[in-house]
């Protein structure tokens, strides 16, 4: 096996008895003792995660703007300045070639940041589109560390460790960013939960860490990152999307701008098929935890969990499925759990925000 | 956390303490338990049921993962922990307390086929990698 990429942060994680998985090729804490702690902790006070695995893109030049209305289905002349936009890249069949944010920066360039998973594949997929464009100059920013702190408390915390943080940033609106020295700090997240997304040098990330450590943040691994994605109902590239499964069949059709006659890459084939599935949300009757790729059955025919798990905040199983289009909340459904047919509840994503279980039990 | 002297081990991690009664009380190991991470649901075998040695015979699910529990010896089941229900967490925290059935062996000889702790604690080495 090759080595494993590590971030900047990877000797620290280890100092605070991280267990490291390897993720995507990158060495990566997935927990620091105990994943549930971790996800209570994000949920009730403030957490951080380590994404510097995650890749920033910056996108400049004069044609930058028309190069990302055509690579994106989102469209970034909704942007303004310290905007953020959540978007999927998409392939001509209207796949999913991975989902993204894509900030405005206050310069007028944009910075894109895809997954870990994807990154080389997404960075040749925009080089390959720029290829003929000379107005577009992308460049892989493998100097930034990103740091997430999420949680109720996550804004405060922050602004205690990093005091000359809190004037700029403690007016931004959420999905916005602002820039701190020479840093990027936005209002985004992938828990369900306020916070921030700081992007830092790399040589910033082990000092930042330890003071944001210091204010009482509690460090959190993907383990619990993933239980939390889960119950606020956000998808994970590769389990509930991938190149072959189209916006519209993933829960992201609010993500496709669709009103403008603006030609994006995969508009075509979307407009031109018919959804196969609908993507909704699972909650278990019984006693047992749902996985991904167990069979769901319902009155409409069969359907198939893409994410599934363990809720902390329900202490019961929840899930995201691909169901038959005739799928609404409310419907009944068995889900194949080890060769048994388990009771469950359709219901609409998410389960969980603002550290209240907020999906319908009924 | 060392590996108890007084219990055997299965190299499918589960542990097993002999009773006077007679009986043996089976659960998982620290190690098994480290693996999984924070468990959140545990299905004993039924008080009733026939087992064979090596035969699945229960689940403990973590947040992370399933993981089958195996009969250690052949035998029937004589009793579930039904305590672990409502705190599955019990697996994490007392690993060698929690236990999770009770086997009335059919044919004691199995029993000296099992590991001792340091047996086990090299087959757990083993499992690291």
């Amino acid at each position: 096996m090759s080595e494993l990429k590590s971030t900047p942060l990877n000797a620290v994680h280890r100092e605070l008895g991280a267990r490291m998985v390897d993720f995507a090729g990158w060495s990566m804490p997935l927990h620091y003792g105990s994943q549930v702690d971790e996800h209570h902790r994000v949920r009730r006070e403030a957490g951080m995660f380590d994404v510097s695995h995650m890749l920033g893109i910056d996108v400049k030049g004069a044609g930058a703007r028309e190069f990302l209305r055509r690579v994106l289905a989102n469209d970034v002349a909704r942007l303004v300045a310290g905007k953020a936009l959540y978007s999927c890249m998409l392939n001509e069949r209207g796949g999913v070639i991975d989902d993204l944010i894509v900030y405005a920066m206050p310069d007028g360039t944009y910075r894109v940041i895809v997954n870990a998973g994807t990154a080389e594949k997404d960075t040749a997929w925009l080089q390959r589109q720029a290829r003929d464009d000379a107005g577009v100059e992308l460049t892989p920013r493998r100097d930034l560390a990103i740091i997430a702190v999420q949680g109720p408390q996550a804004r405060e915390k922050l602004w205690a460790a990093w005091p000359e943080a809190r004037a700029v940033t403690e007016p931004l609106a959420a999905f916005t960013a602002a820039v701190v020295g020479d840093s990027l700090v936005a209002r985004t997240g992938y828990t369900g939960e306020d916070g921030f997304e700081t992007m830092v040098p790399a040589a910033r990330a082990e000092p930042l860490w330890r003071a944001l450590l210091a204010a009482g943040i509690a460090p959190a691994g993907l383990a619990a990152r993933d239980t939390l994605r889960l119950e606020a109902g956000m998808n994970l590239y590769g389990q509930d999307m991938d190149e072959n499964v189209t916006p519209f069949e993933c829960g992201l059709a609010w993500t496709v701008e669709t009103r403008t006659p603006r030609d994006f890459i995969g508009r075509g084939a979307l407009e031109a098929a018919k959804p196969r599935y609908t993507f909704l949300g699972l909650v278990l009757g019984e006693r047992g935890v749902m996985r991904s790729h167990q069979r769901v059955r319902l009155a409409g025919g069969e359907g198939e969990i893409t994410s599934g798990g363990f809720s902390p905040t329900m202490n019961r199983s929840i899930a995201l499925a691909r169901l038959p289009v005739s799928a609404a909340p409310g419907a009944h459904a068995e889900v194949s759990i080890r060769d048994k047919w388990l009771e469950a509840r359709v219901v609409k994503p998410p389960f969980v925000r603002n550290g209240k279980i907020i999906v319908k039990d009924s | 956390m060392t590996t108890p002297n007084d219990l055997q081990y299965t190299p499918t991690h589960e542990w097993i303490r002999q009773e006077s009664d007679g009986t043996v009380t089976i659960g998982i190991t620290d190690h098994a338990q480290q693996q999984l991470g924070d468990v959140v649901f545990v299905e004993p075998p039924a008080p009733g049921r026939q087992v064979k040695k090596g035969e699945e015979c229960g689940v403990v699910e973590s947040v992370k993962a399933a993981a089958d529990i195996y009969a250690p010896l052949s035998g029937e089941i004589v009793a579930a922990n039904g305590e672990l229900a409502d705190a599955p967490e019990k697996i994490n925290q007392d690993p060698y307390g929690a236990w999770m059935f009770r086997i009335r062996p059919s044919d004691p000889a199995e029993l000296t086929g099992l590991l001792d702790a340091a047996g086990y604690d090299k087959v757990a080495a083993e499992d690291q990698h």
